[in-house]
């Protein structure tokens, strides 16, 4: 008999440093129905046939509310209007094509090979500039000290946000990225605050994007923003709105994971640390291991649209499916001796940024940052040690990494 | 060096474009462009195209292996 | 010492298919003798790019030289086709009068291309597009400039070289006797999608016409003759009527060949006239005919890239496996096209399919996906750039899925079944029903 509390348990913060084993017990029923009846999909093979089923709508959202506000104006008339238009025009990570495809192509083409080449040096010189800051110190907190300052710094800059507007929507980025945790997506005071800092972070784009139309620079957001044929906007403002505020969270919330989760396992195996620091030219493996070992995201949901067997199951339509993608990387199916941390594997088809036609836009620019963030910690900190193991971690289950990372060191090199 | 891409594979990603984009590069929606022939010294980046590719479609000739065939 | 450790394995026919079975021996840990025999004197390359990037000028030839994967530790022995093979004395003969003993035998001789049966066969500036040579000839004729290009078959080489011709800015005619290129392989109803694709960027497709003959002045082909009495002025032809198996040599070998291919069981194993498997004769790729599980058993051959590679590992597999240990071999036929900025795949078998219909995307985008059923179950997924549907398309084609087979999808239009537009099952002597499985005939 599957549990149908498996879900409950991951979602259970004393399970967040270790989800591995739930994920092991999960793959025992390929997809099993938990109590909400929502299915859980967690084998390799499973996964990779469903990512690619169109049947599957990312469009799973509940519905934007706006808290009462006591004034009749704003909740008879302008709210609702509002939720409406924000339940439209959600960013492309909750919508299906054809609209997904078109947000999407807008994205990618702002997202030049250029660009991200060109972010190369900038990553570069902001990792030695934050690791210098520690010098005299003999902790790191790696998520202060780096995986947040190095993402945020970028995606910022890329996208042509003022720096120093990033004390603001610090607090905001985090509050939205509860929106792919599935306990504040489906707890009406969530939801609620989910909408507010939607409206807060919205009025912001909304000041920025005019300022990037009356003063274009090389940046993303001027270049959404442009003007094409007949001087009318490219992207329609809204849309040009959440796009904006998606690429600015999703640029760094998962990124800081990325970076923490790699120190952190790096940690735990100090010979591969060693082996990085003698060979820099392993980081693309290294990366893509971590991806697989402990990837940013561990599930997406979704909502099927019809009927789909698979694995031997039947997902009933409007049923919501959670993939749980980091329990498809430890797939001993797929992957031999799955829980061992191994860059040198071969065919290392991780779901580590997700798959299929929403494959993770930022992936090229995350493995750039974590390559150099990684290679050049590993040459600096002298010493380095793993101050709590298990750390401490976020909220999250979904976009799940360590809260704060302590590192003792004996000198910056 | 010699690079052969299962384009049968391929799903149009591009990451290997971003990775080594003198070698990889995307044309249109999907159709990959790819140079089979580079440079060895390329070979860093090449392999960091193979490693990003999504669905593993990048294979290269490992270094030094057509030695050793028999007269 | 067994037989296999002092005669070795050898495989005739060193290009894709030929690699990578050599390959899969070495992997799967066979260390006696391996010799490859190959009738070009060329390393295995890519053919793929021939008609594509080679053809554009964006790669010399030689750059499609196919990497090895894994240590082959071979005999190689080039340049040298296989003549005739000698079952009972276990020998190969070569052209040049050599011999070669062989415990067990790997055949993997492809396909040639059907050269201009009519007349002015014999004149200069008419080319086919299958080996290296050939793409190396027609790119310096093409860097000539010539006036007007003129192909005749509209199959996916064909298709191809049009569009690349249209990129290096010169004027094309494909001529084709049916009404939409790749009708074949598609049938006309996506072929009219294609053939608007292929107007547009500045081809004159003449379709439901033959070239009757050429002619040409000081051994120079000038003009082309239409079946209807139309004269086309033409200093270039290119001749893309798809490809015969390679199977002369085997003449007199007692086995089950054809132009059609070699007859092969389920495992890959040759099959003699006495309808036999010979079990050490294996063979693979373009060259094989087989009968495919998914297809209910029907023989097929299957002229692609990936069926060169996958069975050239399967059979290799199967032929260092003992004889109850051989695992019948079980494809999805799969390929890919690009030509006029479009990226074409097609997972399946369109044959004898009865219906069609656009289940993602639209045919005005000209990005959609498409699926083929006949009899009600589904056979085959067809991409116009939207391969990450392919996918999920393939496996229920390889499911045998009724059709069509996916239902209540995102960007998914009211399902309409169309007629396909494809040909009835036919039969030639010269080819056999296999040919209809081929994506270049």
């Amino acid at each position: 008999m599957p549990d149908e509390t498996l879900f409950a348990q991951i979602l259970d913060p004393k399970n967040r440093a270790d989800p591995y084993p739930l994920y092991a017990r999960m793959r025992e029923t390929p997809v099993s129905r938990q109590a909400d009846g929502s299915y859980l999909v967690s084998t390799h093979a499973a996964l990779r046939s469903l990512i690619f089923d169109p049947r599957l709508s990312s469009e799973d959202l509940p519905p934007s509310r706006r808290p009462a506000t006591g004034n009749p104006l704003k909740d008879w008339i302008l709210n609702p209007i509002r939720n409406r238009v924000v339940n439209t025009h959600r960013p492309l990570i909750f919508r299906d094509p054809p609209d997904h495809d078109t947000l999407r192509g807008f994205v990618m083409k702002e997202f030049t090979i250029a660009r991200v080449r060109d972010a190369h040096a900038k990553v570069a010189t902001l990792v030695d500039a934050l690791i210098d800051k520690c010098r005299g110190r003999d902790t790191v907190c790696l998520v202060d000290d780096l995986s947040y300052p190095l993402p945020v710094a970028v995606i910022c800059e890329l996208l042509g946000v003022p720096e120093a507007d990033e004390r603001q929507f610090h607090a905001w980025a985090t509050r939205l990225a509860t929106a792919l945790e599935p306990d504040a997506r489906h707890d009406e005071a969530g939801r609620r605050e989910i909408a507010a800092t939607f409206d807060v972070i919205s009025d912001y784009m909304r000041r920025l994007i005019r300022e990037k139309r009356r003063h274009p620079a090389d940046d993303m957001l001027s270049g959404l923003a442009a003007r094409g044929g007949r001087g009318r906007p490219v992207m329609g403002d809204i849309d040009l709105i959440s796009t904006a505020i998606l690429l600015l969270v999703a640029g760094h919330e998962t990124t800081v994971n990325l970076i923490t989760n790699g120190m952190l396992t790096l940690l735990r195996h100090p010979d591969e640390l060693e082996k990085l620091k003698a060979d820099p030219e392993r980081a693309p493996r290294v990366i893509e291991e971590i991806l697989r070992y402990e990837p940013p995201v561990h599930f997406r949901t979704r909502k099927a649209l019809g009927a789909i067997a698979v694995a031997g199951a039947t997902i009933p339509a409007g049923s919501s499916v959670v993939l749980m993608l980091a329990a498809g990387n430890r797939d001993p199916a797929r992957f031999t001796q799955p829980d061992r941390f191994d860059p040198d594997r071969n065919d290392n088809q991780h779901f580590g940024f997700g798959g299929g036609l929403h494959y993770c836009v930022g992936a090229p620019l995350a493995r750039i940052e974590a390559e150099i963030a990684l290679v050049t910690l590993c040459r600096r900190l002298v010493a380095p040690r793993l101050l709590d193991d298990p750390p401490p971690y976020r909220a999250g289950a979904s976009l799940r990494g360590p809260k704060n990372l302590g590192i003792t060191i004996a000198g910056i090199a | 060096m010699r690079v052969v891409v299962d384009l049968n594979r391929c799903q149009g990603y591009a990451q290997c474009c971003y990775a080594a984009p003198d070698h990889f590069e995307l044309r249109g929606h999907e159709i990959l462009f790819y140079d089979p022939a580079p440079s060895e010294a390329k070979r860093s980046q090449i392999e960091r195209a193979q490693q990003a590719c999504p669905v593993r479609a990048i294979e290269i000739e490992p270094a030094g292996l057509a030695e050793g065939d028999e007269p | 010492m067994t037989e296999v450790q002092r005669l070795g394995i050898v495989v005739v026919g060193a290009s894709l298919a030929g690699l990578r079975g050599a390959e899969a021996l070495r992997d799967r840990g066979y260390d006696g003798p391996l010799t490859l025999v190959g009738d070009e004197p060329h390393q295995p390359y890519d053919r793929p790019p021939l008609s594509k990037h080679v053809l554009a000028g964006e790669l010399p030839p030689e750059a499609t030289v196919l990497p090895q994967l894994s240590r082959l530790r071979a005999r190689w022995r080039l340049g040298q086709p296989a003549v005739a093979l000698n079952r009972e004395r276990r020998v190969l003969h070569r052209a040049d009068g050599a011999t070669l003993p062989y415990a067990k035998l790997l055949i993997t001789t492809g396909a040639r291309a059907r050269t201009w049966p009519g007349e002015g066969a014999d004149l200069a500036g008419i080319f086919t597009i299958r080996t290296l040579e050939d793409a190396r000839a027609l790119w310096s004729a093409l860097a000539c400039r010539p006036n007007r290009v003129i192909i005749v078959g509209g199959g996916l080489i064909g298709c191809e070289a049009a569009s690349c011709c249209r990129d290096l800015g010169l004027a094309v005619t494909l001529v084709d006797p049916n009404p939409t290129p790749l009708a074949r392989l598609l049938g006309t109803t996506i072929g009219a999608t294609l053939a608007e694709r292929m107007r547009g960027a500045g081809v004159d497709f003449r379709p439901k016409t033959k070239v009757r003959a050429f002619s040409g002045e000081a051994g120079q082909v000038r003009r082309a003759h239409l079946a209807g009495g139309e004269v086309l002025e033409t200093d270039l032809v290119i001749v893309a009527l798809g490809a015969t198996r390679d199977t002369g040599w085997l003449a007199a070998a007692g086995l089950a060949a054809d132009a059609g291919g070699l007859t092969c069981d389920g495992a890959c194993r040759a099959i003699s006239i006495a309808g036999e498997p010979d079990p050490d004769i294996y063979a693979a790729g373009d060259v094989a005919r087989w009968p495919n599980p998914l297809y209910g058993d029907r023989p097929m051959t299957v002229e692609h890239w990936g069926n060169a590679v996958d069975q050239a590992r399967h059979a290799a597999a199967n032929m260092l496996a003992s004889a109850s240990d051989q695992i019948p071999y079980r494809h999805l036929p799969s390929f890919w096209s690009s030509q006029f900025g479009l990226n074409i795949k097609l997972a399946g078998s369109t044959e004898g399919a009865d219906a069609l219909a656009v289940v993602q995307g639209t045919r005005a985008s000209q990005r959609f996906l498409a699926v083929y059923g006949r009899a009600g179950r589904t056979v085959a997924a067809l991409s116009f750039d939207q391969a990450r549907w392919l996918p999920a398309y393939a496996e229920a084609v390889a499911a045998g899925a009724s059709f069509p087979p996916i239902l209540g999808a995102t960007d998914q239009p009211r399902i309409e079944a169309l007629e396909p537009g494809l040909p009835g099952p036919r039969r030639s002597p010269d080819r056999g029903a296999a040919a209809l499985e081929t994506a270049h005939a």
